[in-house]
């Protein structure tokens, strides 16, 4: 379905609305919620088992996989709640604080 | 069913960027349970106004990678019963092809589910619509501020059932629907918690595997309204069911299955309540005996489910 | 020139008929006196496959219209019906079925509201749902019942409509009463009312879609802009599919009927049913050379604002009859409609607003003599303008303007 820009979102004309007010799927990636954090989780690769308890278990879908394995973390969209980091059986996950942590 | 290495390859169904708050175990319920939907079955999902509703739809940014509808706040077993109808009868007058399998799939809170959804979702059960309501109890009516619900455990505090000089928080017993769905007679019901994702992932394919309404129960703590840290969703579940006080089980095709606690595991009921700042005045020695109470309604809860295994043992054996 | 069938039949009867002939993919519903033999009507038609619909049989009018919210979401053809109390319970469900812009056929048997409980017929339960964004249809008889019924399907599924349609009938008047009726036959009505597909419902989008989003900023305000526009442009659409339906059958439609107007200066305004009565009259005293008329509007919402001030144009008294009341304003619904319809026209005349026919209660012909009494004596300044009365409970003298004094 055709949707304007949704970054002039503010902008959009009555009549540029979908009927409806419709909205396309999965348009929410575009939403940055990464500045909610406070703590950030930091990921270890070489302790890492690719076990997938934090992917399971996040609820912010910010656990990056693929091919079955963790990739990383997607700081995007990553709120910082620490469930992931309470969840790792094998240290693979830190917790630091976001203001400690280095600026990518 | 298939291990997490392998259910990470499926299609994540909830798009990041919606706003719930950190640690919701809401987005931890929708996650796990779609990954028990088949490849080959394409859903549509509604969901009862509430904070899943609100954080995942903000307009223009949807966080659900999947068909999805919100109604209002008491019907989304209705609304979900209609869309399933509408494929039905568009598939019977051809418009849709006569081989594309659908599921319909709606989520509510315990407000919109244990209360004012509670004729909507018990006239759909009774339809036999082909869905799979699931109610992602937290106890309480979290997007309007921690009101008390019929979900809300007995002593439990809420901003409609304060603790104060002569009230001691939630007075009345915890509702339980699970049972109230499962006298629906409907061929699937279950009780599970966001912290067993593979207890939670293995039912929810049972669950779509139903040709016919299931329904599932699932404990999804809200660390905002039960006081704890945004990173214990888990961990508190695990306790939830350790101590007895959110028992897993299943009632499938009428036979009841209840998930046993390992002596090793058995915690007294304290370990669950603690961690919890919405049950921390029940720690002051004049509420003693509201937690022996709520001891005594574990015990005896445990016991009816117990005697609901034993009774329906001999039912016509559940299908695979 | 189409076969036709000529029986006798009643309003719900027809009513039926007409959603059997558009064939709905989806009915939920739920029985309501008097709306009740319509569902029923409509589930012999289930049981014998004479239908394609999913037959929904929900358990309340809420969540009938909830279901038909999730259908019509989906992309389905969806039709229901229902009454008085139902319609009040399904009362948040209507402005969200228009708001999302669904193109759902309702029946109405428009009936009382309690307390006191009443089951008959009067136009309470229909005003209450006037402001939510439903086209609304006024059937004066069973065979309009069933004509406005037929051009509902294309109506509310036109695409630039995009809008729920309540087609409604008088409880027991119309609903129940046997009359001689017309249906066409079933090819006919299935080619005027075409198929419905839409690109963009839930299960017929080729990509995934949300629906019922979170409004937020000034959003909302311009969605609600949108369907204000919507509803008022479909006034052309509505009479463009009522002439061509007319065209089909026969039958005269004209979003306001105006009888005997263009030369009327005595003008009685009133809908559905009650028009029969005031024609009966209206016509003798027509033979006796008084210039009468009677405006009747077909399409209550959107409000036909130009064809009333045009069916007014030489009124030089005007009653407006209201068969529900608001309560605490000081007129009645469709006197309020009428009146804000003339001023924006720059148009007065001396009138009075009657509420009648309350839960049933007889509109006899002494009852509608009286009132073009009453619109003689306004006309001539011996009765004063603005006043209310409840029609056989007050007499119009008695009743002056109580918010004026």
């Amino acid at each position: 379905m055709n949707m304007p820009e949704l970054d002039r979102f503010d902008e959009w004309a009555p009549e540029e609305f979908p009927k409806g007010y419709l909205c396309n799927a999965g348009t929410s990636v575009e939403y940055i919620t990464g500045g909610w954090r406070s703590m950030r989780p930091v990921w270890n690769a070489e302790a890492c088992t690719n076990c997938m308890m934090c992917w399971v278990v996040c609820p912010d879908s910010s656990i990056m996989v693929a091919d079955e394995a963790m990739t990383g973390i997607d700081y995007d969209h990553c709120k910082g709640c620490g469930v992931c980091v309470h969840e790792c059986r094998f240290n693979a996950l830190e917790f630091i604080r976001e203001d400690e942590a280095e600026v990518a | 069913m298939a291990g997490l290495k392998e259910l990470s390859r499926k299609p994540e169904k909830l798009a990041p960027g919606h706003r719930l708050c950190g640690g919701c175990g809401a987005s931890m319920a929708v996650r796990q349970i779609m990954m028990g939907l088949p490849d080959d079955v394409e859903p549509v999902v509604g969901c009862a106004t509430g904070c899943l509703e609100v954080s995942t739809t903000i307009y223009p940014y949807d966080s659900w990678n999947v068909p999805f509808v919100h109604n209002a706040f008491e019907n989304a077993a209705a609304t979900i019963s209609g869309v399933e109808a509408a494929f039905k009868g568009m598939q019977r007058a051809g418009k849709i092809p006569a081989d594309k399998k659908m599921k319909f799939i709606a989520f509510g809170g315990d407000g919109g589910t244990y209360d004012i959804g509670l004729q909507s979702l018990s006239g759909a059960m009774e339809r036999g619509h082909d869905m799979v309501y699931v109610c992602y109890d937290n106890g309480a009516y979290m997007n309007t501020g921690i009101q008390r619900s019929s979900a809300t455990p007995k002593g439990a505090w809420a901003t409609t059932a304060e603790v104060g000089k002569v009230e001691q928080g939630k007075q009345q017993v915890r509702k339980d629907l699970t049972s109230i769905i499962a006298a629906h007679g409907v061929p699937y019901v279950a009780q599970s918690t966001v912290g067993h994702w593979k207890d939670l992932v293995s039912k929810a394919e049972k669950a779509f595997a139903v040709e016919g309404p299931a329904f599932l129960n699932v404990l999804s703590p809200c660390p905002r309204g039960w006081r704890i840290g945004s990173d214990e969703t888990a961990q508190i579940c695990r306790l939830a069911v350790d101590t007895k006080f959110w028992p897993l089980f299943e009632v499938e095709n009428g036979v009841w299955k209840l998930t046993p606690v390992r002596e090793k595991n058995l915690k007294p009921l304290e370990d669950y309540l603690r961690p919890q700042g919405r049950f921390k005045h029940l720690f002051k020695p004049e509420n003693a005996h509201i937690i022996e109470e709520m001891k005594a309604d574990v015990d005896a809860y445990w016991a009816y489910l117990e005697g609901r295994v034993e009774g329906s043992k001999d039912a016509t054996s559940p299908i695979e | 020139m189409t076969t036709t069938k000529l029986f006798s039949a009643t309003g719900n009867q027809m009513i039926a008929e007409a959603m059997r002939q558009a064939d709905p993919d989806v009915m939920a519903a739920y029985p309501i006196t008097p709306q009740t033999t319509i569902v029923e009507n409509y589930a012999k038609f289930v049981a014998n496959g004479a239908v394609n619909t999913e037959f929904v049989t929900v358990e309340s009018e809420h969540s009938a219209m909830s279901a038909c919210v999730g259908a019509s979401a989906a992309g389905a053809r969806v039709a229901t019906a229902t009454a008085s109390q139902g319609l009040a319970l399904m009362w948040e469900e209507l402005f969200i079925a228009a708001g999302m812009r669904l193109p759902i056929v309702m029946a109405n048997a428009n009936r009382a509201l309690s307390a006191p409980i009443n089951i008959h017929g009067d136009h309470s339960d229909v005003m209450g749902a006037r402001d939510t964004g439903w086209i609304l249809l006024f059937a004066e008889t069973a065979q309009e019942a069933y004509d406005n019924t037929v051009i509902s399907f294309p109506i509310a599924e036109d695409k630039d409509v995009q809008l729920p349609v309540m087609t409604t009938l008088d409880g027991f008047i119309t609903s129940h009463a046997m009359e001689r009726c017309v249906m066409e036959d079933d090819e006919t009505v299935r080619a005027f009312v075409g198929d419905y597909l839409p690109a963009n419902g839930l299960i017929t989008s080729p990509t995934p879609l949300g629906a019922g989003m979170f409004a937020n900023g000034d959003s909302y305000m311009k969605s609600r802009y949108m369907l204000r526009r919507a509803i008022q442009d479909s006034l052309p659409v509505i009479e463009r599919v009522g002439k061509a339906w007319a065209e089909k059958c026969g039958r005269p439609f004209d979003v306001v009927d105006a009888w005997e107007c263009d030369d009327a200066e005595l003008v009685v305004v009133v809908l559905g049913s009650a028009a029969g009565n005031v024609r009966h009259i209206a016509r003798e005293l027509r033979a006796q050379g008084k210039k009468v008329g009677v405006v009747r509007p077909r399409v209550y919402r959107p409000f036909p604002v130009k064809q009333i001030v045009e069916a007014c144009k030489n009124a030089k008294a005007i009653a407006i009859m209201d068969r529900a009341d608001s309560l605490g304003g000081q007129y009645g619904p469709l006197a309020v409609d009428v009146l804000g319809a003339l001023a924006s026209a720059g148009k007065s005349a001396p009138f009075h607003n009657y509420i009648y026919g309350l839960g049933g209660n007889d509109l006899t012909n002494d009852l509608v003599n009286k009132i073009f009494n009453d619109l003689e004596k306004l006309a001539d300044g011996s009765l004063g303008t603005g006043g209310v009365s409840y029609l056989g409970m007050q007499e119009a003298e008695g009743a002056q303007n109580i918010w004026l004094g």
